[in-house]
């Protein structure tokens, strides 16, 4: 094998910032399918054009989903790279590990594929960079044995993703990843055998903060809040006097101007708290979430493709979680069924409801309208009647 | 036969004992320096979380480096953060300065704690996707070379989240960024006729184009292109491969400011559009790492602090955002798709400084 000639990526072996032209290159000098892949990206840094051609569905036995077809357009150039599919491996929840399965994960995918990752994918996937087809039914059978599973990709229901929860994060409402972990396992066929109109998105955040952004990219946003009163220690808000000034960076910047200190207290007009996570993010010792704790349900959220960026709706404002969350699933499913009849292909539930109406949707999947829906009610006359509101007021 | 549908590993064979012992009994949290977490639960038991940047594409030697690094300081557990960092998880407080000083040592940018830019969300590029109108690892490396400062310390007015996404497709959900990096194409698709009837779907390529641009020429069985319509999303292109989008000489990126998606004082907002287009110049995008490293500096000195980016142009107004950077202000600012009136003022109120 001769080196590829590659100037233009050396330049960016260059800098302070870990430089994935080194993790290109250090797989190289292994595989000749990554030794390939860096070659096509030179060409690519030189063109300013992609090498890669449109999909092509490949896959392992008994699933639809997983797996991303790749093909080079100049395999007569770089013949090892011109099968070369991605994997989607499932994560383990909240993305930790112990090193011994990070290691057989290593092992594998030496095995089979060029030894490129992502670490991780954008949906959180563990993504298997680069593998030819004949490949894949073995990686897939070893990666079972090692304990792992293919992720969702396609019209499936995408891997859902959680954030790290009640495992590291004093501010968790809900346990984002028992959560997390029961809704895989609840929707395995779901996630690998694609039947909906589209992708479907679930993510999951336990508090306001949303760490993984579920309100702006997931079509079912689960995000954790609380009812009650916040939890005030008022002890630890005067030691935070030392180092914040609460007046200004608490009180002043609360957006519903319910909190007043008078340099001893700090006073808390709850029926006015948003539960943003404002002065809970800046005073973690002093402030908590309060004791009744539950979670917003969302919906629609996605990027532009095809009809512009949405952020997720309001649907449910608050509803506790536990285990098996029956609740939740029946919603879930109830959502599902009636996008699944109602959506064209390559719909997204929040184009679906879009084109169909809000209240339609609503009454479909039977949740009752309440003014947390909405920012205002709307502001134009023309408003639609349900055939059995009529003639109810006449005498 | 495999076993399928087993679902991933069981996330709590993964947690070290300190997590097992305080799951869901977290107190607080102090930032004790950059890259470092200490979390303190009820029982009086902290966790220490350290923090170092990753270049996301990584090879399994690489991972294995990190594998050495958690084994030596941390008994093995490790996570990696919903941006693509890595966490080394350990409650032994003697070796968080050690492992710091090896990840120093191994050139691991250790970091992107409280007040900072983080690592950037970013899709694969010329890597591996068949749609980019950019690469991503490659505009990111460059970017987060010139602002590597901004990881290591914290003294920015808040955090900044920092996205990258090679074409409008957007893997990376970038449209809720502080600064989002947009691969986009400013030329309409191809239609390649001889191969439509072979790999295209002639209604199915119609319905799949937002602005009605795409109309099907049964006679000749192909598809024909209305100029004037297309915005060059490339949705076509992703239902009929015949219909190539891809433009070395006029793709390029568009650069958005001032989303967020924590609900921390105002609610989640998408990006606005600060930068219509700047040219593909690889290897190292001089003209887009200049720019955001502008709108990152003029943010720096000019918020207030815990102000979001989108926060502050929302407080000093649009106007001045523009005339703060030096970025023109230009007709393709002005939105013209649905819900477009959305965004024109309705007001008389304005700032001239």
């Amino acid at each position: 094998m001769t080196k590829p000639e590659t100037p233009l990526l050396d330049e960016l072996e260059k800098g302070k910032w870990p430089s994935f032209v080194k993790d290109l290159k250090q797989a190289a000098r292994k595989n000749p399918m990554s030794e390939d892949l860096l070659g096509q990206l030179e060409l690519s840094y030189k063109d300013k054009i992609g090498h890669w051609k449109h999909g092509g569905i490949v896959g392992v036995k008994g699933y639809g989903s997983g797996v991303i077809g790749r093909y080079s357009d100049r395999p007569d150039l770089f013949p090892h790279v011109q099968a070369f599919h991605t994997m989607r491996v499932n994560h383990p929840t909240g993305w930790f590990y112990k090193t011994d399965t990070l290691r057989k994960l290593c092992d594998v995918w030496d095995k089979h594929g060029s030894g490129l990752t992502n670490m991780h994918g954008s949906t959180g996937d563990v993504i298997l960079l680069g593998t030819t087809t004949e490949h894949l039914q073995p990686c897939f059978n070893d990666l079972s044995d090692a304990g792992f599973d293919l992720g969702g990709s396609g019209s499936a229901l995408r891997t859902p993703s959680a954030c790290v929860g009640p495992a590291r994060c004093e501010w968790a409402c809900i346990d984002s990843l028992d959560l997390c972990y029961n809704l895989t396992l609840t929707y395995q066929d779901q996630m690998h055998r694609p039947m909906f109109p589209y992708k479907f998105k679930i993510k999951i955040s336990a508090c306001a903060n949303d760490c993984v952004a579920a309100i702006a990219r997931s079509d079912l946003s689960i995000i954790g809040t609380w009812k009650d009163a916040i939890q005030i220690d008022q002890k630890e808000v005067a030691a935070y006097a030392a180092s914040i000034n609460i007046q200004k960076e608490i009180c002043d910047l609360c957006p519903t101007r319910c909190m007043e200190w008078n340099g001893k207290e700090l006073k808390i007009a709850d029926e006015d708290c948003t539960r943003c996570m404002h002065c809970i993010n800046l005073m973690p010792k002093a402030l908590r979430p309060g004791k009744e704790k539950g979670a917003s349900i969302l919906v629609g959220g996605k990027a532009p493709i095809v009809r512009g960026a949405l952020l997720s709706w309001v649907i449910v404002p608050f509803i506790k979680l536990s285990p098996p969350y029956d609740e939740l699933k029946s919603l879930i499913e109830r959502i599902q069924d009636w996008w699944d009849e109602h959506g064209r292909s390559r719909e997204r539930l929040g184009e679906l409801i879009q084109r169909l109406g809000m209240r339609v949707f609503l009454k479909a999947v039977d949740l009752p309208a309440v003014p947390q829906m909405v920012k205002a009610p709307r502001t134009n006359p023309y408003v639609f009647f349900w055939p059995e509101d009529l003639n109810k007021e006449v005498k | 036969m495999a076993k399928t549908d087993i679902g991933p590993p069981d996330y709590k064979t993964m947690l070290p004992p300190v997590i097992e012992r305080n799951y869901g009994k977290w107190l607080y949290h102090e930032i004790l320096k950059p890259g470092l977490l200490m979390h303190v639960s009820e029982s009086g038991e902290a966790l220490y979380s350290v923090r170092a940047g990753s270049p996301r594409l990584v090879s399994t030697d690489h991972i294995r480096e990190i594998c050495d690094i958690a084994e030596k300081y941390c008994n093995g557990y490790l996570r990696f953060t919903s941006r693509h960092n890595i966490e080394f998880l350990l409650d032994d407080r003697d070796q968080v300065e050690p492992l710091i000083a090896e990840l120093k040592d191994r050139g691991y940018p250790v970091g992107g704690t409280g007040h900072a830019v983080t690592n950037v969300v970013h899709t694969q590029g010329w890597v591996h996707c068949h749609t980019p109108a950019t690469d991503a690892s490659g505009p990111v490396k460059a970017l987060m070379d010139e602002i590597y400062d901004y990881f290591v310390t914290m003294k920015l007015p808040n955090h900044v989240r920092i996205s990258l996404a090679c074409c409008l497709n957007m893997c990376g959900a970038v449209h809720c960024s502080d600064i989002a990096i947009l691969g986009i194409h400013r030329t309409a698709p191809k239609t390649d006729n001889a191969r439509v009837p072979n790999v295209c779907e002639i209604p199915s390529t119609v319905a799949s184009c937002p602005t009605g641009a795409i109309r099907g020429d049964m006679k000749n069985k192909t598809l024909t292109v209305n100029e004037e319509k297309c915005m060059y999303c490339g949705n076509c292109y992703t239902v009929c491969p015949a219909m190539p989008i891809a433009d070395p000489d006029n793709d390029g990126i568009s650069i958005w400011v001032g989303g967020k998606v924590s609900n921390a004082r105002s609610a989640p907002m998408f990006s606005k559009l600060a930068i219509p287009f700047l040219p593909n110049n690889p290897p190292r995008w001089p003209e887009v790492v200049t720019a955001v490293k502008n709108i990152l500096e003029v943010y720096a000195s000019h918020a207030r602090k815990h102000e979001r980016i989108g926060e502050w142009i929302e407080r000093v107004g649009w106007e001045r955002f523009f005339s703060l950077t030096g970025i023109p202000f230009t007709d393709q600012h002005i939105d013209d798709f649905d819900l477009a009136t959305e965004t024109f003022r309705t007001s008389a109120q304005f700032k001239w400084r």
